[in-house]
């Protein structure tokens, strides 16, 4: 090969500077004039009709996070329970994920910040006004309100070394709303591991389900490559693991069972959603083949729903749901949605 | 030799003036602080949105990714030791560094292709081989085109402009972010662009086999004409005359001197904390507010950037063992503030300081350290070897700490940390103590 000269050099990195450049100015530019593009209405897409307020009382509606492309994406959009497919009313109030019950709502967002993520807890009224803001340490993932609408949860990951390294943890919160006291962990709460008391630096919470009494409540452990489902008190601050092999539980609304998902192999990312009777902890595997990565909602006693994402689709996400028996089909309740909240 | 020794960097086109050329670094040194800026902003750009397009963009959940963690770092550990003896096999630093570069670069348009938690393992296992492989054959080209003298500076002008890209990638990243929302590919095609041109300036700027590793001998200087291209067969190059195999890598553990830096390194690396537990150790124990926890790093960074080239400069003058040793006493420092944690509102900066002083005071020292007592055609495996220890050592300590953390608590697992740091220190105090031959280069 023959040496290049300086000059040679220079001119090889000022080109290749500029290509670089320009493509990369391209694909931003491209990515921005997307973005603008999907601002407007789609063709073809679930209608987002401005048809009146959103309320967060209870009237038989079901709000939950549009991911319709368009001027309404990620807002907190609200239709009949019975007409799930009708247009949906905007409420102008965009969010990561939501959830809501008896009137309060928990809505975590992200935005991106100068150096860092800026991740937020809102606790909304039931006009969705803004009660009080939460700091986040990491990026949100799971959210919840209990029936009473007193308390919330939310769940976020946190990245740990800077330097390309891929580790990552939980951290789960509880607020009550009535005296917006937190708790920022529950890593701080005492553990009972079958049986006996339990301590590891690895503890993970997640997916936190209120039952009705205002105190108690389930979420998932994970500790030592395994998961457990916790059932524990705000009062006491204590958990006791039930059953192991549970991930983001969520309680029925008559408290008896609890939908969660179930790894279906050890490391691989693979959910199969079950249900679980509390009194005889016998687990029944719902009619869904697909895996299923989210936090379960219950719409009634006997339904479960869940988002699922859209086929082909990177970063759009359809609302399914199946009977909570094991009997039946998945059932599209929603396309372009996530995060549901029925109001009852 | 010294006056020989200092001409060297002049002739790579710094400094121009012998009187100038302690203060300057070589151009091989610029250009490889430069590749591993460009690389930094492109990988600290991707792990920057990493987790919100996982949760966000993908719908997945990022946990899966921890479990994996313990594997990639021991993997990562192991090809950085296989990376340095093969660039000293072939004879041939940049080429494999080079792939390093290459390989990390190539996995960012891959990004684009995987959707779901398994591929994205992989990609995100390949970037770090990539970064495993070109570590050791970048440090050794940094040594090999550097003076012993003005050794501990140019690895911390390299360290600076490093983690100086580690601070602006993730400020790119978002800058992209709310110009394009959702523009998670944007963000990863950019990262591709910008990756590849850190590997170009690596391929035109960083001279290849055989020319700037003479600079360190007299000898080889004489032989080598400053401005022509060495021939790599050239039989005149002591460098790629001699040939190198595994027994003889495997003989770097006969030298003294590196043997002790090696067992210092790792005694050290057992009492060092890692980076997530002393961010978590801070967070809990000053009780920081949540917005500030991912805030840290960039304390630490910041002042890692700002004291790395004056504190290389200062082991240069007084040594490098007294500044490496300094550096592991600031971390017991910061320790000894976690535990006390006396009500100041300063003290998240000061423990961050002073955490971002050990690193400018230890990570680009210790190479500058190992390359002295390194022959040049094992330098990189010499590296490899210490920097592989240190990794292990570290990732050791990891596991100890949490254990410890479990049975007896934050505080006490930190002061037993604190306890074995100020031991291994003065052991290594005394190991590395230095030996009448090399007065005044050793560490």
């Amino acid at each position: 090969m023959t040496p290049l000269t300086p000059r040679r050099r220079l001119l090889i990195l000022v080109v290749a500077v500029l290509l670089l450049g320009g493509l990369g100015t391209g694909l931003v530019l491209n990515a921005a004039s997307r973005d603008a593009k999907e601002k407007q209405p789609q063709a073809g897409a679930p209608v987002v009709a401005p048809s009146g307020r959103v309320s967060l009382t209870p009237t038989g509606r079901l709000d939950f996070l549009n991911a319709v492309k368009g001027p309404h994406l990620d807002e907190v959009v609200s239709v009949p329970a019975a007409d799930p497919g009708s247009a949906r009313t905007p409420s102008g109030v965009t969010c990561l994920r939501f959830y809501s019950a008896a009137g309060t709502g928990v809505c975590l967002q992200s935005s991106p910040g100068a150096v860092a993520q800026s991740n937020r807890a809102l606790i909304l009224d039931p006009d969705l006004r803004t009660l009080h803001t939460f700091p986040l340490a990491g990026t949100p993932s799971r959210a919840r309100v209990s029936p009473s609408g007193h308390l919330a949860a939310w769940t976020v990951f946190v990245g740990g070394e800077s330097y390309g390294a891929a580790f990552f943890s939980t951290r789960t919160s509880i607020v009550d709303t009535r005296t917006w006291q937190l708790t920022p962990s529950l890593e701080a709460f005492a553990i009972t591991l079958d049986g006996s008391s339990y301590h590891a630096t690895d503890i993970n919470f997640w997916g936190v389900t209120f039952a009705a009494d205002d105190d108690t409540f389930y979420a998932t452990l994970g500790t030592g490559g395994h998961t457990y489902l916790v059932r524990g008190s705000i009062a006491r601050h204590t958990v006791t693991t039930l059953t192991q092999n549970v991930e983001c539980p969520s309680l029925s609304p008559d408290g008896t069972r609890i939908a969660f998902k179930r790894r279906v192999m050890a490391g691989a990312a693979l959910w199969h959603e079950y249900t679980i009777d509390l009194r005889t902890m016998k687990q029944t595997p719902l009619a869904e083949s697909r895996s299923v990565d989210d936090q379960a909602t219950w719409l009634d006693d006997r339904t479960v729903a869940y988002a699922l994402p859209t086929d082909g689709t990177v970063g759009s996400q359809d609302l399914w749901s199946v009977p909570a028996d094991g009997t039946g089909k998945p059932q599209l309740v929603a396309p372009g949605a996530f995060s549901p909240a029925p109001a009852r | 030799m010294y006056l020989a020794d200092r001409s060297a960097p002049a002739e790579a086109g710094a400094g121009g003036r012998v009187g100038r050329a302690r203060w300057a670094v070589s151009s091989t040194v610029l250009a490889l602080g430069t590749v591993s800026l460009i690389t930094d902003v492109s990988s600290e750009m991707v792990t920057a949105v990493l987790p919100l397009y996982l949760v966000a963009g993908l719908g997945l959940s990022p946990l899966g990714f921890g479990t994996l963690d313990g594997v990639y770092n021991g993997v990562s550990a192991l090809v950085q030791l296989a990376g340095g003896h093969i660039a000293d096999r072939v004879r041939n630093h940049k080429l494999i560094a080079g792939l390093g570069y290459g390989l990390s670069a190539l996995c960012k348009p891959l990004l684009l292709l995987a959707h779901s938690v398994g591929p994205l393992g992989v990609v995100l296992a390949l970037e770090r081989t990539g970064k495993g492989l070109r570590t050791s054959p970048r440090d050794a080209l940094i040594s090999l085109s550097t003076p012993p003298e003005s050794r501990g500076r140019a690895f911390g002008v390299h360290r600076a402009m490093d983690t100086a890209g580690a601070v602006l990638g993730p400020v790119v990243a978002f800058l992209i972010l709310r110009v394009a929302v959702d523009g998670y590919d944007a963000v990863f095609g950019v990262s591709a662009c910008v990756a590849a041109l850190g590997v170009l300036v690596l391929v035109l700027f960083v001279p290849g086999k055989g020319k700037g590793t003479g600079t360190a001998e007299p000898q080889a200087q004489a032989q080598v004409p400053s401005d022509a291209e060495p021939d790599p067969a050239d039989p005149a190059d002591p460098v790629t005359k001699q040939p190198v195999n595994l027994r003889e890598a495997f003989g770097l553990l006969r030298v003294p001197r590196l043997r002790a830096l090696t067992g210092c390194a790792m005694l050290l690396g057992l009492t060092t904390v890692s980076d997530a537990f002393v961010y978590l150790l801070l967070q809990r124990r000053v009780g920081l507010s949540e917005e500030w926890f991912p805030l840290l790093p960039l304390g630490t960074a910041l002042v890692f950037l700002l004291m790395a080239v004056p504190l290389g400069a200062l082991a240069d003058r007084i040594g490098r063992r007294l500044v490496f040793l300094a550096g592991h006493a600031v971390l017991l420092v910061a320790y000894a503030l976690l535990l006390w944690i006396p009500s100041t509102p300063a003290l998240p900066y000061l423990v961050l300081a002073l955490h971002g002083l050990f690193y400018a005071a230890t990570d680009g020292v210790l190479p500058a350290a190992v390359a002295d007592v390194v022959p040049e055609q094992l330098r990189a495996s010499g590296l490899a070897l210490v920097g592989t220890g240190q990794a292990l050592a570290r990732f050791c300590c990891s596991l100890a700490f949490g254990a410890a953390w479990t049975v007896w608590g934050d505080g006490p697992a930190l002061a037993g940390s604190a306890i074995g740091l100020l031991c291994c220190a003065v052991v290594a105090a005394v190991v590395l103590r230095p030996s009448p031959a090399s007065p005044r280069i050793a560490p």
